[in-house]
């Protein structure tokens, strides 16, 4: 038997280690692997009909988020740190005059105002998704979820995690400003 | 003995939480409830991703199985909803993703592991069979012979002791 055969188990052992190293790399840099590819990219958001959070019996539609402007669409819940960790950012977002229309998620609706009274409300407007049923159309997995819906109502970028200086500058700002010149 | 009893009811309460979360849901038929598990098995959480949703406990999961079982009684096929799930939460959500360009790798891997083994086990058999026919049966010596002779003569049973 031809002894160089009996290298290729070692080669491909070889070829594993470098592809987990470049991983494990990317990963401590921030490249999360769980994060999952948002199967709503390109589409439009999804029909729905929901209470405002703080004025009961007020219903919004999917037109409230078509603004003709680009807008961020932020999924929250009081019951998430990570959503507590990112609202000091989109208070300061949204003093920049950048529109936030807030999505709280399966969550108690006097907590959340309370939340918003507390820590500062900065929602252009707050829909009140109490059973989760547009969170599972959006393709929500869990929250802090924010995505960047284009002028057209269209459905541009999703990111699952919390927003704040980094991800705003290299990620959304970019889509933001192309996006803002779009739009009807 | 009070320990144990205490034990054994926690044990008995546990495992009843534990079920708790499917028996919530009424099943018309035998077939609906066995075809309702079959598809929360076969749809992964995207949240904890080594789970399915039947199995996980998060709260995006408690919201699908209820979506599954609501789309069910909707009559819609076992396609339908598997539809339903990739269309929000894309081929990730199915164990059983559809052969794209990018799951093709997936679905060959397999099969190209199992087609080169067979491949090498098929050569390397031949090639031994090749070296036996190849090789000349060895002579004995006449040396050789008297001694395996006097081995063969020389009978000893299963405990090593000599019969002969």
């Amino acid at each position: 038997m031809n002894k160089k055969l009996l290298f290729i188990p070692l080669i491909v052992f070889l070829g594993l280690v470098v592809a987990f190293m470049v991983q494990l790399q990317r990963n401590a840099q921030g490249d999360d692997p769980t994060t999952l590819e948002s199967a709503l990219i390109g589409k439009p958001v999804p029909k729905f009909k929901l209470e405002s959070l703080d004025i009961p019996g007020k219903i919004y539609d999917q037109a409230a988020l078509h603004d003709g402007k680009p807008i961020l669409l932020n999924v929250w819940a009081t019951w998430c740190p990570t959503c507590y960790a990112e609202h000091q950012f989109l208070n300061k977002l949204s003093a920049q005059g950048i529109r936030v229309v807030g999505m709280n998620y399966k969550d108690e609706r006097n907590k959340a105002i309370k939340w918003l009274n507390d820590l500062g409300n900065p929602y252009a407007l707050s829909l009140y998704d109490n059973n989760g049923m547009l969170g599972l159309d959006l393709g929500v997995y869990g929250a802090p979820e924010t995505f960047l819906i284009d002028g057209d109502g269209i459905v541009r970028y999703r990111h699952a995690g919390d927003l704040n200086d980094r991800i705003w500058e290299d990620e959304i700002k970019p889509l933001w400003i192309k996006y803002q010149g779009s739009g009807s | 003995m009070f320990k144990r009893i205490s034990f054994i009811l926690f044990g008995l309460v546990v495992t009843f939480f534990a079920h708790a979360a499917i028996d919530t849901y009424n099943f018309k038929s035998v077939e609906e409830e066995q075809q309702f598990r079959e598809l929360t098995g076969q749809l992964r959480c995207p949240k904890c991703q080594n789970n399915s949703i039947a199995d996980s406990n998060a709260p995006i999961a408690t919201d699908m199985r209820e979506k599954v079982y609501e789309l069910m009684e909707q009559g819609q096929s076992r396609q339908d909803i598997i539809n339903y799930m990739v269309a929000r939460y894309g081929n990730f959500v199915t164990y059983e993703p559809p052969v794209t360009p990018a799951t093709i790798f997936l679905w060959l891997v397999p099969v190209l592991c199992v087609v080169i083994g067979a491949g090498a086990i098929v050569m390397l058999s031949r090639r031994r069979k090749v070296s036996a026919s190849w090789a000349e049966p060895e002579t004995l010596s006449e040396q050789e012979k008297a001694r395996l002779q006097q081995l063969l003569n020389d009978k000893t049973d299963a405990k090593g002791r000599k019969t002969s």
